[in-house]
């Protein structure tokens, strides 16, 4: 015979099931909006610190040659 | 009741059958939310804007941060907490987590937090946020607020850093302004603080927290309130003549500093039979003033950085052409 009464034990169970599982659908979600945030507006950005750097395709010295050489 | 009903009510009594909500309390969601306030604005006033996604990640992993350092606090603090009124009912006090989980959740949301923040915005903020962790826990909760009566002075560079971290996530740097911003709310701890311990005194006596007012007594804790409240005047004043300042800030700024030198001045001339008559109603108001004083000149900084703050400006401007 299986447990009919709902106890305040199980009450708690479920909003700590229900609350982790919205919390990672949320963590998900943020993780997949930055995702695509950084791939819209990383074209020249390379590494995840702001910093702006050139790709070798945008080099002003494409030869590679030293200036005054 | 039946013997299996007999067995869940005793661990619905306390063994760690924990519902969500006890987790969230176990972050400290009203500090948490000053962190979110004070983040925002450092974040938002800062010159440089990141896009919205990002400024949303970036407040919420500087309060997930936060929330792992409180229960990082309330992991080491347990035994304070059960002591003292305003803490008994905490998760750890009441029993409703193990210490163990809540150190495990401590040290695991720091690291997630700390990770997640550097990936979204820059390495800086996260290595600030890891930073601010470790002050909070470490520097803070286990060595100072046992050891020194001047732990809220030190300790509350922890509370301070949330706007800087979110200036840095902006920026990628650490200006003027966000040095400003953190000294506003370091200067601005320990008047909040001892106005709180001036009348919940009897709980860190209880409780063997060397309080300014334990060690020192009323008399040295309102001098130093006044002390402080004059030290944080030109801080908040300063900020005015920055490029987050403005004659909006300015004017918001004298009215409350104003307010909260008056307030200091009558805390430290009071006597304790007054004090203690009245039921400390002035350390009481003084306090209140204190939550208003900190979120207006946060709010003051937010208008500043609004296309409205130019607007008044020209109507300032106006009034004084027509009128002066």
């Amino acid at each position: 015979m299986g447990l009919t009464q709902e106890h305040d034990l199980h009450r708690r169970r479920r909003s700590r099931n229900v609350g982790l599982g919205l919390v990672l659908a949320a963590f998900i979600a943020l993780t997949f909006g930055l995702t695509m945030v950084k791939i819209s507006q990383g074209s020249d950005m390379q590494g995840y610190d702001h910093t702006y750097q050139l790709s070798p395709r945008h080099s002003t010295n494409p030869s590679g040659a030293e200036a005054g050489q | 009741m039946s013997d299996i009903q007999a067995d869940i009510a005793v661990q619905g009594g306390g063994t760690g059958e924990a519902g969500f909500g006890d987790y969230v309390q176990l972050l400290k969601p009203r500090v948490m939310s000053l962190v979110v306030f004070t983040a925002m604005v450092g974040l938002l006033v800062a010159p440089v804007h990141l896009h919205p996604v990002e400024s949303l990640a970036a407040i919420i992993f500087i309060a997930l941060g936060g929330g792992a350092s409180g229960a990082l606090n309330m992991w080491w603090d347990a035994d304070i907490d059960r002591v003292m009124r305003r803490t008994a009912k905490r998760p750890l006090p009441a029993g409703t987590i193990q210490p163990g989980e809540a150190l495990g959740l401590g040290l695991a949301l720091s690291g997630i937090s700390v990770v997640m923040l550097a990936l979204a915005t820059n390495v800086l903020a996260g290595g600030l946020l890891a930073f601010t962790i470790f002050f909070y826990a470490v520097v803070y909760t286990i060595w100072l607020k046992r050891s020194t009566p001047q732990n809220i002075v030190i300790g509350g560079a922890a509370g301070a850093f949330p706007p800087m971290i979110g200036w840095a996530a902006a920026t990628g740097q650490i200006g003027i302004e966000s040095v400003l911003m953190f000294l506003l709310i370091f200067m601005w701890t320990p008047p909040h603080f001892w106005a709180l311990a001036l009348f919940m005194n009897d709980d860190y006596d209880k409780a063997r927290v060397p309080m300014l007012t334990v060690t020192h007594g009323r008399r040295a804790t309102r001098a130093h309130i006044l002390v402080y409240t004059l030290a944080l005047m030109p801080v908040a004043l300063g900020a005015a003549f920055t490029t987050i300042g403005g004659p909006i800030y300015l004017a918001v700024s004298l009215v409350l500093n104003a307010l909260f030198v008056i307030g200091a001045v009558r805390i430290w001339r009071r006597r304790e039979d007054a004090a203690q008559a009245d039921k400390y109603a002035v350390e009481k108001r003084f306090f209140a003033l204190s939550l208003a004083y900190l979120f207006l000149h946060f709010m003051a900084f937010l208008v500043e950085a609004t296309p409205w703050a130019d607007r008044l400006a020209e109507l300032a401007h106006w009034g004084a052409v027509t009128w002066g």
